[in-house]
């Protein structure tokens, strides 16, 4: 069995993940993802040296695009899902700025 | 008369339509009627109607109704994932497989509720309410793409869409007692579908039979130029013929099949009963060898979320879907959105593939993850030197009823154990209903080499003859 | 405490952001812009949309291979991009695409500079602050115009190799020069299209083991690039002297004031959680594509400053200032072909800043009114003494007005050189001596420095038309040296 998670690495990896965690769910979570991290754990005891890891599973390289422009969304469009449409582009709280 | 039309195949409706003895107006106006009569919760969408543009006797799908698994973009029309933070979202394009289905003739009937990001094997992750088991309403269908599988199982739609990740078309065929293809990594893009973990996400069909399944996927292969990770398909998909399998060589993987592999009494029975009339057509049963599969499912749940946590980082409440002001600032915008639109198993895997990926732990689990993904990569190019294809029950388990797993989110992930290696490697594998275990459909799963979907189709298809499953659940009086 | 102050070394390395000059973005079709209304320039690729995959511009990897060929870089045969992955509103997906463990280009050298890697990327959104920071109602609020969003970014990376402010801001030059010669980017700085961070520390001189950092930001000039970096060589400086340490952080250049001020150190906090792209496919730079790279690879300016240097005895100043704006180069070496041999190429790189000073210091002469034939001709009848050298600056002036022939304005303007036995200089000469005997007797004891004010006499009473070499003969004679 693998360690608990702490508290605190549960805090830092929902903060990296931007999800608010009531303390209550910060403590399930703490104990699930550690139940699932103990259970992952065996692989780490293969032998595994000199074993190329694997990212794409298909033999294919390049695939690239020519430089040619298509047409672009008309821009009501593209602001139609917006949940803040502004002066023609896309309001957001200013970083940085605090709310206080 | 409506319905011994409802009872036909998309193949057979097709041919009927393109041959003047059946009217597609007709048969879509039916199976409309039924589905908007849907008490399952399979529909995320239902269109209201024949389309504008008619329909075309002269394509290949004549006009046949299709289901669309809530993930795939439909212009205009409401695509979400299954998700809160995507509520009412209409995306201003199509899928490229859609749109090849729509340019082979099919019509869009609607769209089938999944679990959220596909992100589940019971259906129950659905922001928008569980889809129900049309074999018995208390059990789960299955997921992700439980809302196609109950929709197909049901009769509420000839055929549909899902998409295969770990096991999401598979499981919940087995689980619906219907057909359903995972395809090979690349031979259908991925263009429009909204990714849970891209370098293992593949589309593909939920059929009533084989011969439905070999159809649909002729028209939804190959290359697009909007995805660089798909491929040509070598070689034009078949319509399936073959009624012995004189001389198959099948390999049963011990280590999928041990005694702690968490495989039910019933499954393992139907599985066997498989194995003697596979036998009995001919087949060579074997017990092979893939070593590294037990550890497939560690990998699988450290490169999907890890896959995932990127991939769901665009819902930030900026461009679309849901917005959460939070104090106001940007920051707790952020994730005062995610926190209100996401459900608590899409939060579990971004918070699992966040960590994974973070500093420090990359190499211990993310890395290791590709590794072991090349050792079961290899596995399966070895068993392929000596068999065609290896069999497995397709889950552990049927139908299990709602609520039963998803206050255990390890027990919930162990039912990918038997679709999960070869999610990791690829391949494609196909899931058919072999019978029932006390009242509930029990499917079996068969895997090939990359590309080798003819001979696979074929081989499911001399099965699926032997086996002769009644497809419905009405009929076995699965249907309250 | 002894009495001798350690002398510090500052060591300092520049990692530069080019926008390469492709008619798409990096992984879709959307045209650049520069200038247009915010959200014209979108698709759901770059806006992020659910379900959209990114596709590699063909022309961004070939520029790519040509930045690495012109930097003497490796040009690695296989190459993936990675995801790197953080919030903010002018990143549609969440993670720009970018290279990561191994980029399009290894070591290379630019200069006395070593390069220590070029890799391709994705440029972010514009975000635009808009709101009144009305902080009791309402948040502050800013705008994302993705426009810009996707363009494709060369991100050159130096090794530590430069030591001053002003070297920096040279080596900049020299890169950007290069860039622009290649054709891959407008390398302009104003428009953000050259964009340049500075990683600087200070160290005892002698020292071999670098200092603490710090990264500078926001140097969107030439000269804020130097101003920056001379700061914060100063600020390392004096925090080393009194005894205290250099904090690693990342500093904002202020133009307005030319302070430095530290980034928040909660925006500094990042993991990036790299890992590989599973949307896109390895890059394999092919033979093929090596060389179509080569081939549309124009000389480098470096090495046509070293040529003009070398093969035609220029000096190594005015050797730069013609390589480093091909289209002075250009000029300059059409004017030398059309002069032919006899034409003496030092003379005639001689006449080209007073050209570009007459048609305009940013213009280019092959659309001023001047053919490198006409200046050619110019410069012959200077060498010839047809025309002082005094005259033909105003035949110039005229060139570049009426575009006429230089011999034809001598003619026409009376400006030919007076010169020879028969001319009547002698007599202006000895005026000139009879003028100002004071000078003519410091002139005759040796003090060569006197001659001015008598050649000035000359050149006023022949309005510049004599040669002023043949003047000084001329006075020397009269003056029996």
């Amino acid at each position: 069995m693998v360690a608990m998670l702490e508290r605190e690495t549960v805090d830092h990896v929902a903060r990296l993940a931007r999800l608010a965690l009531s303390d209550a769910e910060t403590d399930v979570m703490a104990v699930e993802l550690s139940k699932i991290l103990d259970h992952i754990e065996a692989i780490r005891t293969l032998d595994l040296d000199g074993v190329e890891p694997t990212s794409h599973v298909i033999d294919v390289v390049n695939a690239l695009r020519a430089d040619v422009p298509h047409h672009s969304l008309p821009r009501e469009l593209a602001l139609a899902s917006a949940p803040d449409p502004v002066d023609g582009g896309f309001g957001v709280p200013s970083p940085g700025a605090s709310a206080q | 008369m409506s319905d011994a039309l409802l009872n036909l195949t998309a193949a057979a409706a097709a041919a009927a339509i393109r041959a003047g003895e059946l009217d597609p107006a007709e048969l879509f106006e039916l199976y409309r009627e039924r589905a908007a009569a849907d008490s399952l919760n399979a529909f995320s969408w239902l269109c209201d109607g024949a389309p504008d543009a008619g329909f075309d006797r002269s394509t290949p799908l004549a006009g046949v109704p299709l289901g669309v698994k809530d993930l795939f973009c439909t212009a205009g029309i409401p695509t979400q994932s299954g998700s809160r933070i995507l509520e009412g979202y209409r995306p201003p394009y199509t899928a490229t497989v859609v749109e090849r289905l729509y340019a082979a003739g099919a019509t869009l009937l609607g769209k089938t509720h999944q679990d959220e990001f596909a992100m589940g094997s019971s259906n129950e992750n659905c922001a928008f309410g569980p889809v129900l088991n049309p074999w018995d309403r208390t059990r789960v269908p299955g997921g992700s793409s439980g809302g196609s599988a109950a929709a197909v199982a049901a009769g509420l739609v000839p055929w549909a869409l899902g998409t295969d990740t770990g096991g999401s078309i598979r499981q919940p065929a087995s689980f619906c007692g219907i057909v359903g293809l995972k395809p090979t990594y690349g031979s259908c893009s991925r263009y429009g579908m909204i990714a849970f973990a891209s370098s293992l996400d593949q589309a593909g069909p939920l059929t009533r039979d084989v011969s439905d399944s070999a159809l649909l996927f002729s028209h939804m292969v190959g290359q697009d130029a909007n995805d660089s990770t798909s491929l040509a398909f070598p070689e034009p998909v078949r319509m399936p013929a073959r009624r012995e399998l004189s001389g198959v060589r099948l390999g049963v993987p011990e280590e999928l099949l041990s005694a702690d592999s968490g495989i039910d009494q019933g499954v393992r029975e139907s599985f066997e009963q498989t194995l003697s009339l596979a036998r009995g057509l001919g087949a060579v049963v074997s017990p092979c060898r893939l070593p590294h599969a037990p550890h497939a499912l560690s990998a699988y749940y450290i490169v999907a979320p890890a896959e995932a946590s990127a991939n769901l980082a665009r819902f930030d409440g900026v461009r679309y879907g849901l917005r959460v002001p939070g104090n106001g600032d940007l920051e707790s915008m952020y994730s005062a959105t995610r926190a209100a639109g996401f459900g608590p198993e899409v939060k579990r895997r971004i918070m699992l593939g966040t960590y994974a990926l973070s500093s420090g732990y990359y190499d211990a689990y993310y890395g290791t993850a590709l590794r072991v993904r090349t050792r079961i990569a290899q596995d399966f190019q070895r068993a392929f030197e000596q068999f065609d294809f290896i069999v497995t029950p397709t889950a552990p388990g049927t139908a299990f009823e709602l609520g039963a797993k998803s206050s255990d989110p390890l027990a919930m992930y162990l039912n990918d154990f038997c679709t999960v290696p070869m999610s990791l490697a690829g391949i494609p594998a196909i899931s058919i209903p072999a019978g029932l275990s006390e009242g509930l459909p029990v499917g079996f799963q068969l895997a090939g080499p990359a590309f080798s979907e003819n001979r696979l189709l074929d081989a499911a298809f001399a099965l699926e003859q032997a086996i002769g499953f009644d497809g419905s659940p009405a009929r076995a009086g699965g249907r309250a | 405490m002894s009495g001798a102050a350690v002398e510090y070394e500052p060591v300092i390395g520049l990692e530069i952001h080019v926008q390469l000059r492709t008619r798409t973005k990096m992984f879709c079709g959307c045209e650049l812009s520069f200038g247009d209304e915010p959200n014209v320039h979108t698709c759901p690729r770059c806006l992020g949309l659910p379900g959209t995959l990114p596709v590699v511009n063909a022309q961004a990897v070939h520029y790519g291979i040509m930045i690495g060929l012109a930097l003497g870089c490796e040009i690695a045969p296989r190459s993936q991009f990675h995801r790197k992955n953080y919030f903010y509103p002018d990143l549609p997906k969440g993670y720009q695409i970018s290279q990561y463990d191994v980029p399009i280009c290894g070591p290379g050298k630019l200069g006395e500079v070593r390069i220590h890697r070029v890799h391709l990327e994705e440029d972010a959104a514009k975000l635009v602050h808009v709101g009144e920071s009305g902080r009791i109602h309402g948040a502050d609020r800013s705008v994302v115009d993705f426009n810009r969003g996707g363009t494709p970014l060369a991100e050159i990376v130096t090794e530590p190799d430069l030591h001053s402010a002003d070297e920096a801001r040279e080596w900049l030059n020299l890169l950007r020069t290069t860039l622009r010669a290649i054709g891959v980017s407008d390398v302009n700085m104003e428009e953000g299209s050259l964009r340049c961070d500075a990683n600087v520390s200070v160290r005892p001189l002698g020292s071999d083991q670098l200092g603490t950092k710090t990264e500078l930001k926001n140097m969107n000039s030439f000269r804020f690039l130097a101003q920056g970096v001379k700061a914060e060589i100063e600020r390392q400086t004096a925090l080393l002297r009194a005894g205290e340490q250099v904090q690693q952080e990342t500093l904002h250049f202020d133009p307005a004031s030319g302070r430095l001020t530290p980034l928040r150190s909660k925006e500094q906090a990042h993991d990036y959680r790299y890992f590989p792209e599973p949307d896109l496919v390895p890059l394999v730079v092919t033979e093929a594509m090596l060389e179509r790279a080569r081939a549309e690879l124009p000389e480098l300016p470096a090495d046509r400053a070293a040529r003009l240097e070398r093969d035609l005895g220029l000096s190594g100043e005015r050797a730069r200032e013609l390589a480093f704006r091909p289209e002075l180069g250009d000029f300059y070496e059409a004017a030398l072909a059309a002069g032919g041999p006899q034409l003496d190429a030092v003379a005639l790189a001689n006449w080209i800043p007073p050209l570009v000073e007459r048609i305009g210091s940013d213009a280019d002469p092959a659309g001023s009114r001047v053919s490198p034939s006409a200046l050619a001709a110019l410069v012959a009848l200077v060498s010839s003494r047809a025309v002082s050298q005094t005259a033909a600056r105003d035949v110039l002036t005229l060139m570049v007005q009426s575009g006429d022939q230089p011999a034809t304005i001598v003619e026409r303007e009376g400006l030919g050189a007076i010169g020879g036995d028969d001319s009547g200089l002698a007599q202006v000469v000895a005026a000139a001596i009879a003028a100002d005997p004071d000078a003519a007797e410091k002139v005759r004891d040796g003090n060569m420095k006197a001659v001015g004010p008598l050649v000035g006499y000359v050149m006023r009473e022949t309005k510049g038309r004599a040669d002023g070499g043949e003047i000084t003969r001329l006075i020397r004679e009269q003056l029996g040296l």
